[in-house]
């Protein structure tokens, strides 16, 4: 980023005599721009409709298919309607919080783009401290729940914020314990510094490398899918219990935005899974074309990252929401002690597993994933099978 | 101890088997049916035979006869019929059905000889207007249908009658006709 600007300022670039303290804001805020509206706020909305239509056929349903091919501009509509909906402030809230605590929650979500990687280039900011940088961004969206909650002067509001307080402050301790066996491996904390520890095949991502980090994956995916308030941990919004939870008293565009960060946090998730765990951005050196490759990596990144996505939708679709004490009991119980394992694990192996062995063991864990994909497909078919189905029942298009 | 690691693999497995139920619906077809333009065959022809839809009346086969306002429970049939002194026939002057208070219980077309007054399988009735709803079958005053000794012989009649006696027949028998897409959607 530091280059880009310099390079602007220089003679003949476009911002030519503009000093550096101007500048460099001046192409952040651009930048940043760019990212929100380019892509975080097309990817929130297009999920909300991909989720709908990914649920809806889960449960043998459609899904919304009317407005533009296959429902697709759904989101511009929902969007716009709720834009266009009264702003209702309740006589008995506090005013200044419940108007404030919309922004904090996006805000909380929105700068974590600051250091997600696109490509190996691409970037806003390749911050020496990326990953401890968005575990602490992703806290302010606490602080936004919790005002919410309280500014509403509504019980179920209150009850919600106060959940999702405990709930958000419990997960963020095994989602940050899952994360350093990484550090511990790679040495650094920047997101780029990890994907390019790891390389582009399976068997070079730290999903593999050893049982630990195999296991800090799926620690870190639940309590992450928990941090981001997302079905089976949907408790601060559990519509049979508290109405709406914490955006019980909001409506139109304010409400839209606390589903803003529901949604586009799931990408971000991925995103941070994708970059810890899976490799990244990483794409064998197939060409020595910069721009090609850059696209190659976008893409890479886009697909690990939104499959994660599609996989939260998924387990949303499958699994009951859990209850208050469950909640906690997982994540105090099992998931902290699993995490400290995990690292503790990773230490000893860095330690005294000797460099040869490792790498079989990378190779064994690639193998042992394939045979539960494996196994995965065939409890699938087996589901069908036991459905009877008729030839006509089987409908693979996604088309409808 | 033991428990805690029960629990653990217990998790798991119950997960990984709930996630592969749900992953195996995904090539499924859906049930939902997109009613009402986005369906292979219109709604009405799917219907059975004695659907109770909105109520119409064939004037070429109706006797007059008052059967069908009689037994209406909550009078939103008008008939007006009178002998015509000259030509010594009934007369329908007029006919009204009033959709808007019609209850759909089919106890008017029970008792009609000829299976004149019916209902159909159209239910799409909604309207702007209350007046719209009232179906006025008689526009200008006919003599309404007399029964021949014998079978009847007019080809422009028969139709019409060999279908209102299908109806009162189909009525008769205990399960109907079970056969959907037999609706007349005229």
């Amino acid at each position: 980023m530091k280059d880009l600007v310099l390079s602007l300022i220089a003679e003949g670039g476009a911002l030519a005599g503009v000093p550096f303290s101007l500048a460099a804001p001046l192409v952040m805020v651009a930048f940043g721009a760019l990212v929100v509206f380019g892509f975080v706020l097309p990817i929130a909305g297009i999920t909300s409709w991909l989720e709908r239509r990914v649920w809806a056929r889960i449960q043998s349903r459609i899904g919304p298919n009317r407005v533009g091919p296959q429902g697709f501009l759904q989101w511009l509509a929902d969007g716009l309607k709720n834009l266009l909906k009264e702003d209702i402030i309740p006589s008995a809230a506090d005013k200044w919080l419940f108007s404030l605590a919309p922004y904090l929650v996006v805000v909380g979500f929105i700068a974590t783009f600051a250091a997600v990687p696109f490509t190996s280039s691409l970037i806003i900011a390749d911050l020496n401290i990326g990953i401890l940088y968005i575990t602490a961004v992703t806290g302010i969206v606490v602080v936004g729940v919790l005002m919410a909650g309280w500014s509403s002067n509504n019980k179920w509001s209150l009850l919600g914020g106060i959940r999702s307080a405990a709930q958000i402050v419990s997960y963020e301790i095994p989602a940050g314990l899952s994360v350093f066996p990484i550090v511990l491996l790679t040495g650094t904390l920047s997101m780029q510094g990890i994907i390019r520890a790891q390389g582009w095949a399976p068997w070079d991502w730290f999903f593999f490398y050893n049982p630990f980090t195999f296991a800090a994956f799926f620690v870190f995916f639940v309590a992450a899918l928990a941090e981001g308030n997302r079905t089976p941990f949907d408790i601060p919004e559990a519509e049979s219990e508290l109405v709406a939870g914490f955006c019980t008293e909001y409506s139109g565009m304010r409400y839209l935005l606390f589903f803003l960060e529901e949604w586009g946090n799931l990408y971000v998730i991925g995103a941070i899974v994708t970059t810890l765990f899976l490799g990244g951005w990483q794409v064998p050196a197939f060409t020595d074309n910069p721009m090609l490759l850059a696209v190659a990596q976008f893409g890479t990144f886009f697909l690990k990252a939104y499959f994660f996505v599609f996989v939260a939708m998924w387990v949303r679709a499958t699994l009951p929401r859990v209850r208050v004490d469950q909640l906690m009991t997982v994540c105090w119980k099992y998931m902290v002690p699993i995490a400290i394992v995990n690292m503790l694990g990773t230490a000893a192996w860095m330690l005294f597993v000797p460099e040869t062995l490792g790498r079989l063991v990378q190779f064994g864990m690639t193998g042992l994933g394939a045979v539960v994909v494996v196994v995965f497909f065939r409890r699938v078919r087996f589901h069908l099978r036991r459905a009877n189905l008729k030839p006509s029942d089987y409908y693979y298009s996604p088309i409808i | 101890m033991a428990g805690y690691f029960s629990n653990i693999q217990e998790t798991v497995t119950s997960i990984f088997e709930g996630m592969s139920i749900t992953f195996s619906h995904f090539v499924r077809r859906p049930y939902t049916v997109q009613y009402p333009d986005r369906i292979p065959i219109p709604i009405q022809d799917t219907l059975p035979f004695r659907y109770r839809g909105i109520l119409e009346v064939d004037l070429e086969i109706c006797t007059g006869c008052l059967a069908c306002e009689r037994a209406c429970p909550i009078d939103c049939i008008v008939i007006e019929a009178k002998k015509d002194k000259q030509t010594k026939a009934m007369m329908l002057n007029r006919f009204d059905i009033d959709i808007a208070k019609c209850m759909y219980c089919g106890l008017c077309s029970e008792p009609c000889p000829t299976g004149s007054i019916h209902h159909t399988s159209q239910f799409e009735g909604a309207d702007y207007s209350l007046e719209s709803m009232l179906r006025r079958f008689v526009k200008t005053p006919v003599a309404a249908y007399k029964p021949s000794k014998g079978p009847e012989t007019d080809p422009e009649i028969v139709p019409f009658l060999d279908r209102g006696l299908r109806y009162l027949d189909d009525f008769a028998k205990p399960g109907g006709s079970s056969e959907p897409g037999e609706a007349d959607a005229s």
